[in-house]
């Protein structure tokens, strides 16, 4: 059994259908990724008792267990409390929630970056605590954390190949159906794999261009 | 939670422990070796060394760790090589975490200061020689916090295996889960497990951290770098 181009040919329709789907997966789960994660930072760096402290255990906690496990849970547990979505929905959630942990922490480098005199200024200028974060510090924190942001991206969205566990029919979901309906895996898998590369090679070259871009100037 | 529910879930999720333990203990010798193997490799000043070391690096950081899993299983086959789900999944865990830690090998040996690889050119040590005895040796300490993440990355993956039939702590879950219920307490329970199991790796990577610590603070600076100035009886 070796390689059958006639066969590989004709599932690559469907399997582009499939890296669509994961497409859509990894830029809804950046979505939430990127908001939650802010929120998370934000409040982590407000340092109000207790709350800062919980959701600095979330982030630990996130960042320390499988995705898998906490997609189980959300799929399989959930559903159990009368909490019940649809695969796709529960996965993009999973992925994006496990993503704010890792965001989170890069906001927090960005906002810890910016120098304490921007701080003190606001404070001199009586300025509310509100306008000073969305005014003043987040645009200046945002801007340097760009790239790893686009970093946590491309890694989502071959992560995203996790959450076929959840019955969620992405790239690798619809590979391992074709395998196990035709018995023949080597096309599938090697064509999922490369359509992977095709599209986080270019991507994690362009995040590399926009560093260099982006790094502030000294 | 029933006794009946503990003392047939501990046994199977105990076993599935030591499988997880297995595989990390593995994946992660196997991490290392590729780490060494490819990051030197891209450093090499031959063509046909540094060209596939790159090649190697950016299909396993391109391409899904679940899709290499599957493949080493499902498609390896297809030339003849039937590899045991456990070898199947050690050796994608460690080849993809491998070629991530790959880069941390190349880009904390590329970033010595040019100071100390002009230094030893002055000594006329060989290229072998300084890699070995200066250059390595000083670019462990900034290896090792990436090392850690690498590492507990790995530990979470590790979860991955029991997709294609190893019997790990995911593993078992879904067994146990499949034939008692209690789905809410055996995901709870594993999830705290691997929480604890990370939070292990990471301390550990702490301590190394510390030990191996390069600034002149660090009580084990000379020790750990192996190269005790001569007539220093430690620091």
């Amino acid at each position: 059994m070796t390689w059958d181009n006639a066969f590989a040919w004709s599932i690559l329709p469907e399997l582009l259908g499939g890296l669509w789907i994961t497409v859509q997966i990894t830029l809804a789960g950046t979505a939430i990724a990127m908001v939650v994660g802010l929120a998370v930072a934000v409040i982590r760096f407000s340092r109000i008792p207790v709350v800062s402290k919980l959701f600095g255990f979330y982030v630990q906690f996130v960042r320390g267990t499988p995705l898998l496990v906490q997609a189980y849970i959300a799929f399989f547990v959930l559903p159990d409390y009368g909490l019940r979505f649809s695969a796709l929905a529960t996965g993009i959630v999973v992925i994006g929630l496990n993503y704010s942990a890792y965001t989170a922490e890069v906001y927090r480098a960005g906002i810890s970056d910016v120098p304490t005199g921007q701080w003190e200024a606001a404070t001199a200028l009586s300025l509310p605590m509100a306008r000073t974060w969305v005014r003043i510090i987040l645009p200046q924190a945002v801007r340097t954390v760009v790239p790893m942001l686009g970093n946590y991206l491309v890694q989502m969205f071959k992560d995203s190949a996790v959450l076929f566990a959840i019955t969620v029919y992405e790239l690798m979901g619809h590979a391992l159906a074709i395998g196990s309906s035709s018995y023949r895996y080597l096309e599938p898998l090697t064509i999922a794999g490369a359509l992977f590369l095709l599209v986080s090679y270019p991507s994690s070259q362009l995040i590399r261009t926009l560093e260099r871009r982006l790094a502030p100037s000294r | 939670m029933s006794s009946d529910f503990v003392s047939y879930a501990t046994p199977l999720l105990l076993q599935g422990l030591l499988v997880t333990l297995l595989v990390t203990v593995l994946g992660t010798i196997l991490a290392v070796v590729t780490a060494f193997a490819a990051g030197l490799g891209r450093l090499s000043q031959h063509r046909f060394v540094r060209w596939p070391a790159a090649v190697f690096v950016e299909v396993f950081r391109g391409t899904s760790l679940v899709v290499q899993m599957f493949w080493f299983f499902f498609a390896l086959p297809a030339f003849g090589i039937q590899l045991e789900p456990l070898a199947a999944a050690v050796l994608a865990l460690g080849l993809n975490e491998g070629a991530y830690a790959a880069e941390i090998v190349r880009g904390s040996i590329s970033s010595r200061t040019a100071g100390q690889n002009e230094a030893c050119i002055a000594l006329g040590m060989g290229r072998a020689l300084r890699m070995r005895r200066i250059l390595i040796p000083q670019s462990i300490p900034a290896m090792l916090p990436p090392f850690g993440n690498v590492m507990v990355d790995l530990l979470k993956n590790t979860s991955l295996v029991s997709l294609v039939t190893v019997s790990d702590l995911a593993f078992r879950a879904g067994f146990v889960r499949n034939q008692l219920g209690h789905t809410t307490e055996v995901f709870l329970i594993i999830l705290v497990i691997y929480f604890v199991l990370s939070q292990v790796i990471a301390f550990f990577t702490k301590w190394l951290e510390r030990r191996f610590a390069l600034d002149r603070q660090s009580r084990s600076v000379t020790k750990a770098a192996g190269m005790q100035p001569v007539g220093a009886g430690g620091t």
